[in-house]
């Protein structure tokens, strides 16, 4: 089976403390560290554990300037196969929809079987795995957290639904699937491994290698727009309790028993 | 004569070392998730002792015997109760005919016992008679150390290696497969070990029997080598028993036979990072290690806010060499000193002490990462070498002459795996030489009612062998009453163990620090002094575990000695 998954570098939320910077119009950079984004780590964990199980490949695919390659780098070392840039000053300022069709225009390139992204990314609003999907006319699930690839016809999908149950699809081949963190445990990727495939050539995609006008990409192409950063008030409702500690416990099993915290 | 005393000495010792293998202590039981048990082999290797000597006291007691019949002198003293004594009593009225048959089977039976014992004695426990004087000639003398990846391979050349750590059995060097040999299953390793106390899924003693039995198994005497290259994690050793390990080092301690562990546990960890069999809980901290040289991710230029307070409320500035200030003597901070709120007293406690004594310190500040202890001990070795260059390039480039740490961790690391720095030496060592030059002068203890242990760090003692120098340091401060506890010195038992340890969730029936808190308490304690913010981390989380908060405290030497600065 050959998969693409896509993938994105964002800053990353455990190892930074973000702030909005004093004109509102970014989070502060200057001092940020990036690391592929979390969900799209796990897609990558699985696309691997199905090519090893199934056969086939795995390539990974970014959109983003060229220190995006640090992240295709760290899931080649993972096991992805092959990984594929896609940077160009055009693609600049591009809305979800706008990189939905940068992605595009490079998967209906190839010949996929899979195509798997993140559910989300920790800087993004989980729009472009569906939109690719609209685009490609594929078969579209989202917040997937199992897959069983059994034929080359036809795979199983897992949902959780409310209450923790689980809840089982069949999806034709080829699909888009959104994939949700805790589908599996990814490996881990040390600075060695990084290393060992620091030298193998990463090919770099640009608008017109990709076939792609100018009108529908970039910031010019955009429809949705960032105007504002802000931090909110502090709303009311936090509450402290008294007590013994005796006492606050039971106050705080009361609580989550009855805002549904608690069985 | 000398032999008829020490061959009735070893009748007996074998006699009783048989009945106790038959009535086995639980402890030395053996849990089905670990093999079988081999208390029969053992038996028959007892046995065949017991044949040998009983044999040698009836050929020589025969001969007594017939000496004493036809009112021959006798050849040799004989002293009564000695096995050939006794023997020689038996065989008093047998006749002279029957004595010589006793006599020549007796010759020919201990001749085939002594043959049949050397012939199974590779096989079992026993073979530790051969190889363990070797094993002792071989053993690695560089303690607190872990062995380098590769022997001979430089750290600028691990790059070239193919691939790291242990995998499959034979990538474990030939000391370690003479460890296995060597193991007299004796179990004083897992009696001490503290994962094991609480329940873990690792025994020492395990890990060397399990590879020993592989190693009969997979290389058979007769007949091909079998399923070789067998990957060792899932087969014989589980992920969760390598990753339990707190690397505290009292299995070594204790093994009569100087076995290795640590340097296996690690070789098997390397061999898991490598395979990217790292658990979840670990990743996060070893990427922000990798990033921002601290296991929490926190920001580098937050790493000297410690200070900030210190300069604040008593007018202590701490000098920064990240902004070009100068000193004689580094303060090796490391990551939870620099960013825990609770473990900045500890901090701040010694710079406090520093600037008492008249010491001109610095510290680092963002210049400063993890010291890497961990990171190594868990297997990430590329990455305690970037760690380990980054920290002794920005001491070299400090200019300073010596260091001061009062992070066991630290102080172990620079100590014995960092190289071309200036001497290191922990805040307990000065806290002894300011107090004897005078330098520093203390009060007398605050609250004499309570009585004081001192929990031995891991990283402190048995690695470093720093025992007195703490406890020296405590005793300085007139009135303390300390007691020590009955595990206590080389003995100690692991708090839970620290860096990279403090974010795994191990399987465990309790916590390690539990146990520890109840041994303070059992030794007539009420305050714990440890010398490691690990340790206080542990024994502080433990005491509300417990329950035992206002009952028992813990606090850090360096906290204790500031208070009593007179």
């Amino acid at each position: 089976m050959d998969i693409l998954v896509c993938i994105k570098r964002v800053p990353d939320t455990a190892e930074n403390e973000i702030s909005v910077n004093s004109s509102g119009s970014d989070i502060e950079r200057d001092d940020l560290v990036y690391s592929v984004n979390e969900w799209d780590n796990y897609a990558v964990e699985e696309a691997i554990q199905i090519r090893d199980k199934v056969g086939g490949s795995v390539t990974v695919v970014a959109v983003g300037d060229s220190e995006s390659e640090d992240v295709l780098r760290r899931e080649m070392a993972m096991g992805a196969d092959k990984g594929i840039l896609l940077s160009d000053d055009a693609f600049e300022g591009s809305d979800g929809k706008g990189l939905a069709t940068i992605l595009k225009a490079e998967i209906a390139k190839g010949k996929y079987d899979l195509i798997l992204t993140g559910a989300q990314a920790d800087d993004g609003a989980g729009q472009v795995g569906g939109m690719l999907a609209a685009m490609l006319d594929l078969p579209f699930a989202s917040l997937v957290n199992l897959i069983e690839a059994s034929d080359d016809k036809k795979i199983k999908i897992g949902r959780e639904i409310a209450g923790g149950q689980q809840e089982i699809s069949e999806i034709d081949l080829p699909c888009v699937l959104s994939i949700q963190t805790g589908i599996n445990e990814p490996r881990y990727v040390g600075i060695r491994g990084i290393r060992k495939v620091a030298s193998v050539e990463i090919p770099v995609r640009g608008a017109s290698d990709l076939g792609l006008n100018q009108d529908s990409i970039g910031a010019a192409a955009a429809k949705v727009s960032r105007v504002d950063y802000f931090t909110p008030v502090l709303g009311k409702g936090a509450e402290i309790l008294e007590g013994s500690i005796d006492e606050k416990v039971d106050k705080l099993v009361e609580l989550l028993k009855s805002k549904g915290g608690i069985k | 004569m000398l032999k008829d005393v020490s061959a009735t000495l070893v009748l007996c010792i074998c006699l009783f070392a048989m009945v106790r293998r038959i009535y086995l202590p639980k402890r030395y039981q053996v849990p089905s998730r670990f093999g079988q048990d081999k208390s029969n082999e053992t038996l028959l290797m007892l046995f065949l002792i017991v044949f040998l000597m009983a044999a040698d006291m009836f050929f020589e007691g025969s001969f007594i015997s017939a000496q004493v019949q036809k009112g021959i002198g006798l050849n040799k003293i004989l002293i009564p109760g000695t096995g050939v004594w006794v023997a020689s009593r038996l065989l008093s009225q047998t006749p002279i005919a029957k004595l010589q048959s006793i006599y020549l089977n007796a010759y020919y039976f201990h001749d085939l016992a002594f043959f049949l014992f050397l012939c199974l004695l590779p096989f079992n426990r026993f073979f530790h008679i051969m190889t363990s004087l070797p094993n002792l000639f071989a053993m690695k003398l560089k303690k607190g150390a872990i062995k380098p990846v590769k022997w001979g391979v430089p750290d600028d050349k691990l790059e070239e290696i193919e691939s790291f750590g242990v995998k499959k059995f034979e990538d474990f060097t030939w000391k370690h497969m003479l460890d296995f040999y060597s193991c007299a299953d004796c179990g004083r390793c897992s009696d001490q070990c503290p994962a094991n106390a609480v329940g873990r899924p690792l025994s020492p003693r395990f890990i060397s029997i399990k590879a020993r039995e592989y190693m009969f198994k997979t290389y058979p005497i007769w007949g091909k080598a079998q399923d070789v290259d067998k990957p060792l994690i899932g087969s014989i050793y589980s992920e969760d028993e390598i990753w339990s390990c707190t690397t505290c080092g009292a299995c070594e301690q204790e093994c009569p036979l100087m076995i290795e562990y640590i340097d296996k546990i690690v070789d098997l960890r390397r061999g898991m990072v490598d395979e990217g069999m790292v658990p979840q809980s670990i990743q996060k901290p070893l990427s922000a290690l990798e990033k921002r040289g601290n296991p929490w991710g926190k920001m580098e230029k937050k790493r000297a806010d410690w200070t900030k307070v210190l300069e604040k409320e008593n007018g202590i500035k701490v000098n920064l060499i990240e902004k070009g200030d100068a000193a004689d003597t580094l303060y090796f901070v490391d990551s939870i000193t620099s960013y825990d709120d609770r473990m900045q007293d500890i901090a701040r406690a010694t710079a406090k002490i520093l600037t008492a004594a008249g010491i001109n310190f610095g510290i680092l500040g963002s210049l400063e990462k993890d010291s890497g202890n961990e990171v190594r001990r868990f297997g990430e070795e590329m990455l305690f070498q970037d760690l380990k260059s980054n920290n002794i390039e920005e001491i070299k480039n400090s200019g300073v002459k010596n260091i001061v740490t009062a992070d066991p961790h630290a102080y172990n690391a620079l100590k014995n795996e960092y190289n071309d720095i200036p001497p290191i030496e922990h805040i307990s060592q000065t806290i002894v030489k300011s107090v004897k030059a005078g330098n520093i002068k203390l009060k007398s203890i605050e609250d004499a009612g309570k009585i004081y242990t001192y929990h031995d760090p891991c990283y402190l003692g048995r690695h470093n062998d720093v025992y007195d120098d703490p406890r020296e340091a405590i005793d300085a401060i007139p009135g303390i009453k300390r007691v020590d506890m009955e595990k206590c010195r080389d003995r100690s038992f692991c708090c839970g163990g620290g860096g990279l340890m403090l974010f795994y969730e191990p399987e465990e029936e309790q916590r390690m620090s539990v146990l520890r808190v109840e041994m303070a308490k059992n030794a007539g304690a009420n305050v714990i002094i440890t010398a490691c913010p690990f340790c206080l981390v542990n024994m502080e989380d433990a005491i509300k575990v417990c329950g035992m908060e206002g009952k028992m405290e813990s606090i850090d030497l360096a906290e204790l000695i500031e208070k009593h600065i007179a």
